[in-house]
């Protein structure tokens, strides 16, 4: 499912003293099971944007395409339940929406939202619990007891068990371990990659955005400013600055390197095991010449 | 639907009224909303109407605004007008459709009962709006202070208020937030049977209660480990003052309330 903004901007509280623009003209296109990064300083737009993709905020101007459906300013969105049970949306901190006495409960208020019966629904939470790192004996726990970090497993579960087609995870690791924040996005890459999930990751995190996405949108003060794939964006440090951002750890790194062999290589690496593999080949091909 | 309210929300501003001190801002409030049961006829009435719109000028703030906020409440006077304009029969027939019936009186009780309304909600509206909750509570403890020697509470009741004010509007962010969340899960608000409206609330409260005992929990450890300990001997980081333009404002409450028992019939 391809999702489309068409010159969108959003203010909120229109027509009030308060009325702030969010959005100016933003045109992002995202297609059927890419992986898209959305990248910004706090205040720059990106958890405004992101409530566009399944119709929680209607556009002030301009359109949005959610697959078939069109929503557009100031026409009546009517019946969005069909949007919402294809894009589901992670939200940051999802573990405040938990709220069932049972976690099996939680889980399975999605999908019985949408229509789904009740075996099948507890199948799925069944599934997905263990596919969060959970074992199966918290099904049966209430969520409250549970630690922060299993929180956020359940909420995620919670909304994978849509069975969505598109995924929007906002922040989706904020305040986790290491370890944990690791375990989560390798969890959705390989979602992405198995169902051929769309996901569309906001973040302020250029180390997650350059290891996982396709695509990477820069968006500063409400204007989407850049876009293009994690290579493209990364080839040039300055621009960044001028966003407030800062290049991933691994191409800084990289880039000193670089300077110390005296030589380019061949491309921008985005994760580590790629910049270990193109430093071993130049080290080795240095050798060879001698 | 929330963002176009504008009950106890305050706009920051620079105007003669947004200067005032709390504490004459309210005194003047109370008393005005006294002083209007006063009015009983044609003059008086156009007097406090014409004051209310001056303060309104004097503010600021535009009128556009007030009323389109305001909206609920004016469903209401058009409600309570018509109901004047109905079942009053006293004075002459001014216009005569089968059985409905209007009279002088009933049109005459009725324009001047919407009046009052309106002059007291815009009034106490423009109180809300160009004093920031912060420093109404202060003005309401340092009104409040004489009460103190009745051994009441003064200090706590004011911290209470400002405490609930000061987490109004992160309440209403939880309840959006937590909100949008459900409803990405399908859960639906606004739509379908009422039982089933009552059901989707669930989802709401209970995280939003959850988080608002957090929070009350958090907030008290913060203010214990800071050696809170209450009003006694404590100083002011906002000091109220007292200018010539609290001192004008009282003069022209008394001035008007003499204008308007002069004039009553």
């Amino acid at each position: 499912m391809d999702i489309k903004l068409q010159q969108v901007s959003y203010a909120y509280s229109m027509g009030t003293p308060f009325e702030k623009f969010a959005l100016f003209d933003v045109d992002l296109t995202i297609p059927s099971k890419t992986y898209q990064a959305i990248i910004g300083h706090t205040g720059s737009g990106k958890s405004t944007i992101l409530q566009h993709f399944n119709g929680l905020l209607k556009p002030s101007k301009g359109q949005v395409h959610i697959g078939e459906r069109v929503i557009e300013a100031g026409k009546k969105a009517k019946e969005l339940k069909p949007i919402r049970q294809k894009v589901g949306i992670v939200f940051q901190f999802p573990e405040h929406q938990l709220f069932e006495e049972t976690v099996l409960k939680d889980i399975m208020f999605g999908p019985m939202n949408f229509g789904v019966s009740e075996q099948e629904a507890e199948q799925r939470a069944r599934e997905l619990i263990k596919l969060v790192g959970l074992p199966e004996g918290v099904l049966n726990k209430s969520p409250f007891d549970l630690s922060g970090g299993q929180m956020r497993r359940v909420a995620i579960a919670g909304v994978l068990a849509m069975d969505p087609e598109v995924i929007v995870l906002d922040e989706p690791t904020a305040g986790l371990d290491p370890r944990g924040q690791r375990e989560i996005m390798d969890m959705f890459y390989q979602l992405h990659k198995e169902r051929g999930l769309t996901t569309i990751l906001v973040t302020h995190s250029m180390e997650d955005a350059a290891r996982y996405a396709d695509n990477i949108a820069i968006m500063h003060e409400g204007h989407c400013v850049l876009s293009g794939t994690p290579r493209e964006i990364f080839a040039d440090g300055k621009t960044l600055e001028n966003y407030r951002l800062e290049l991933p750890h691994i191409v800084r790194f990289q880039q000193k390197i670089e300077a110390m062999l005296n030589q380019k290589l061949s491309k921008i690496c985005l994760t580590e095991e790629e910049l270990a593999e193109e430093v071993a080949r130049a080290l080795r091909e240095g050798r060879d010449v001698q | 639907m929330m963002e176009k309210m504008i009950f106890g929300r305050y706009i920051p501003g620079d105007s003669f009224v947004h200067r005032l001190d709390p504490r004459s801002k309210l005194i003047f409030v109370f008393a005005f909303i006294v002083i209007v049961f006063l009015a009983n006829n044609a003059v008086t009435y156009a007097f406090i109407l014409a004051f209310t719109l001056f303060v309104i000028f004097m503010s600021k703030i535009r009128l556009y605004f007030l009323i389109n906020g305001l909206k609920p409440v004016i469903i209401l006077l058009v409600f309570t007008f018509l109901i004047h304009i109905l079942f009053t029969r006293e004075g002459d027939i001014l216009f005569e459709l089968g059985f409905f019936k209007v009279y002088e009186e009933g049109l005459r009780q009725g324009i001047f009962i919407s009046i009052r309304f309106l002059v007291l909600v815009f009034m106490t509206s423009i109180l809300t709006l160009t004093t920031s909750p912060i420093s109404i509570t202060d003005g309401i403890e340092v009104l409040l202070n004489p009460l103190k020697k009745l051994k009441m509470p003064v200090h706590e009741l004011a911290l209470m208020m400002s405490i609930a004010l000061r987490f109004i509007p992160t309440l209403m962010d939880e309840t959006d937030k937590i909100m949008k969340a459900q409803m990405a899960r399908g859960s639906d608000l606004s739509a379908g049977p009422l039982k089933d409206r009552l059901k989707a609330v669930v989802p709401l409260l209970v995280p939003l209660f959850v988080s608002a005992f957090k929070r009350a929990e958090d907030l008290a450890t913060a203010m214990e480990v800071r050696g809170y300990r209450g009003g006694e001997g404590r100083t002011r980081y906002r000091q109220l003052k007292w200018d010539w333009r609290d001192s004008s404002s009282i003069i022209v409450l008394v001035v008007m309330t003499a204008v308007l028992i002069f004039f009553r019939s």
